[in-house]
């Protein structure tokens, strides 16, 4: 399999195309910004909850096919899920983009993001491929550190 | 004209392969690749001379000082500078472009001054003057572009005024190729008092340069841009200037005499060479420009020219390409950048990877030149001596399947 063949896998260009859950919530719940200020990959989050629920998520995104593809695939992945939970499969995601040894594979319903198991072996695009997550993590951090402090 | 085949061979790197491709490498304006010399030079330094310089009596240091100081007079004949004491050796061109703003500027502008920048500039020839301009108050202005991604002068002696204290800029732009005719700026800018710093780092590997002819003040530029080893940069100033500045970083080698409270410097250029530096790769620096010379820079820029002609040829037929930079071989080096709409560069990059081949993708360290065209980065191919016809239908060969490889429907 040629490089090119393994990084822009089908599933990846077909999410990259026509990005899942683009665009804007208006009066959602958590509004968050990231950035990779080095390849200007942007996006912004928004995340509407209802209780622990994540109801809707939806990104409005700029950036290279990897960052592009891989917050689509997390927006599949995560809505509709407990906030808990949304967190554990961010942390799978991002053990299995940054540890060379972890071969974690998602089950079915989440199985578009092993397609990115791929961007591993390219050090300098795993960034673009955390840019959502990361987005997403810190968004659900902060909503924590909110509802203690109330 | 160039045996381009001939000088292939002296640069074993290029007999690489990436992924069973040969590698065809178009990342000059980032780094040069290395001659066997130079490489030879390295070790031979290591393994039969090595001490430190400058101090020693015994024969290795004496020999490894002579080496060192050849490579200082060799570039002072290579830039025509009236003396080597006008010859710094520092890490690069950004630590050059440094030692004027900590040393000189910071002990000569004031609250009110003005520095004269442009729009093309690398953020080497920016951000040490960002942090001088936030501390002392000092405005910096740009030079515009032109539509044909050259310096708009039209507005020149608008921007130079009395409060401009310096001009800094970039005699060949390391994203657009653009080479840049400063003979103007600089005599105005002498004649309202100010001085002026050219950035030669891209100009240097492309064209002859003399320091006398140019008049200007200080010029910085690296030896990896032209086929040296990294760590070696080098400031050059006017002799006046230098003994009148202070020194940028202090320690040893720099001092004549040291008290328990106080030192004197040691005369230039020494009082510029903080501690030990990088002996084994000055030292290298020397074939590298023994290299050049024996190449000549007329058959270098004939060959540049030449080259530059027909990838702008080839590349400017490709399908939705989008060139930033003149697109003409006038006042023009040999880099090249592109963008192939809706694609963006980072995947391009990768693309044109997968073909053996080595470009620049991103931003070029020109964030503000980027953030002018509304774009990310762009794709950069830059071409030296080693390059050839052949590499550049590689690339087009290539350019043409990054459609396919995207996933993009192609409509026409």
């Amino acid at each position: 399999m040629s490089l090119q063949d393994e990084l822009y896998k089908e599933t990846i260009l077909d999410h990259y195309h026509c990005p899942r859950n683009h665009g804007v919530i208006s009066g959602a719940t958590l509004k968050q910004e990231g950035t990779n200020p080095l390849c200007g990959d942007e996006l912004t989050l928004y995340i509407k909850l209802n209780n622990d629920t994540i109801e809707d998520i939806k990104i409005e995104a700029k950036g290279c096919s990897i960052s592009m593809a891989s917050s689509s695939m997390m927006t599949e992945a995560i809505i509709g899920q407990k906030i808990k939970n949304a967190q554990i499969i961010a942390h799978n995601f991002k053990d299995m983009m940054l540890n060379k040894g972890n071969d974690y594979v998602f089950n079915e319903t989440n199985e578009d993001l092993n397609s990115l198991n791929g961007v591993k072996k390219y050090p300098v695009r795993i960034k673009c491929a955390l840019l959502a997550w990361n987005t997403l993590l810190q968004s659900l951090e902060k909503d924590e550190a909110k509802a203690q402090g109330e | 004209m160039l045996d381009v085949k001939k000088i292939k061979r002296d640069f074993p790197i290029l007999n690489h392969y990436i992924d069973g491709k040969p590698l065809v490498y178009l990342d000059n304006a980032a780094t040069t690749q290395k001659p066997k010399v130079v490489i030879d030079a390295i070790s031979n330094f290591y393994e039969n001379y090595n001490a430190n310089i400058h101090r020693g009596i015994h024969t290795l240091s004496q020999k490894a000082t002579i080496a060192y100081e050849e490579t200082r007079l060799n570039v002072q004949k290579f830039i025509n500078a009236k003396s080597y004491q006008e010859i710094i050796f520092t890490r690069n061109t950004t630590e050059s472009i440094n030692l004027v703003a900590y040393s000189w500027a910071r002990h000569n502008l004031k609250a009110g001054d003005e520095i004269l920048l442009s729009q093309m500039e690398h953020h080497a020839n920016l951000i040490p003057w960002y942090e001088l301009a936030k501390e002392k108050q000092i405005t910096l202005k740009y030079i515009p572009l032109t539509n044909d991604f050259r310096l708009d002068l039209s507005n020149i002696d608008n921007l130079l005024t009395p409060q401009t204290k310096l001009v800094s800029l970039t005699l060949m732009s390391n994203v657009l190729g653009t080479i840049n005719d400063l003979t103007s700026i600089i005599q105005k800018a002498h004649a309202l008092g100010a001085l002026v710093l050219i950035d030669a780092a891209q100009a240097i590997a492309h064209m002859p340069i003399d320091v006398q002819k140019l008049n200007c003040d200080f010029l910085a530029f690296s030896f990896h841009k032209i086929l040296g080893p990294t760590g070696v940069g080098v400031l050059w100033g006017r002799q006046k200037l230098l003994t009148d500045m202070p020194p940028f970083l202090t320690g040893g080698n720099m001092i004549a005499s040291v008290y328990t409270d106080r030192a004197t410097f040691n005369e230039l250029p020494y009082k510029f060479e903080a501690g030990t530096p990088d002996i084994a790769n000055v030292i290298a620096s020397n074939e590298a420009l023994n290299y050049l010379n024996a190449i000549g820079y007329a058959d270098i820029m004939a060959h540049e020219k030449c080259l530059t002609a027909y990838a702008l040829d080839i590349l400017v037929k490709q399908e939705n390409i989008i060139l930033y930079g003149p697109n003409n071989t006038i006042n023009r080096g040999s880099v090249i950048s592109f963008n192939l709409n809706q694609i963006h560069p980072h995947d391009l990059g990768q693309v044109i990877n997968d073909s053996g081949i080595a470009v620049r993708a991103g931003h070029h360290c020109c964030q503000p030149l980027m953030r002018q065209f509304n774009i990310t980065g762009t794709i950069r191919a830059s071409l030296y001596i080693y390059n050839d016809e052949a590499d550049i239908d590689i690339l087009a060969k290539t350019l043409q399947s990054a459609y396919k490889v995207m996933g993009h429907v192609v409509t026409r």
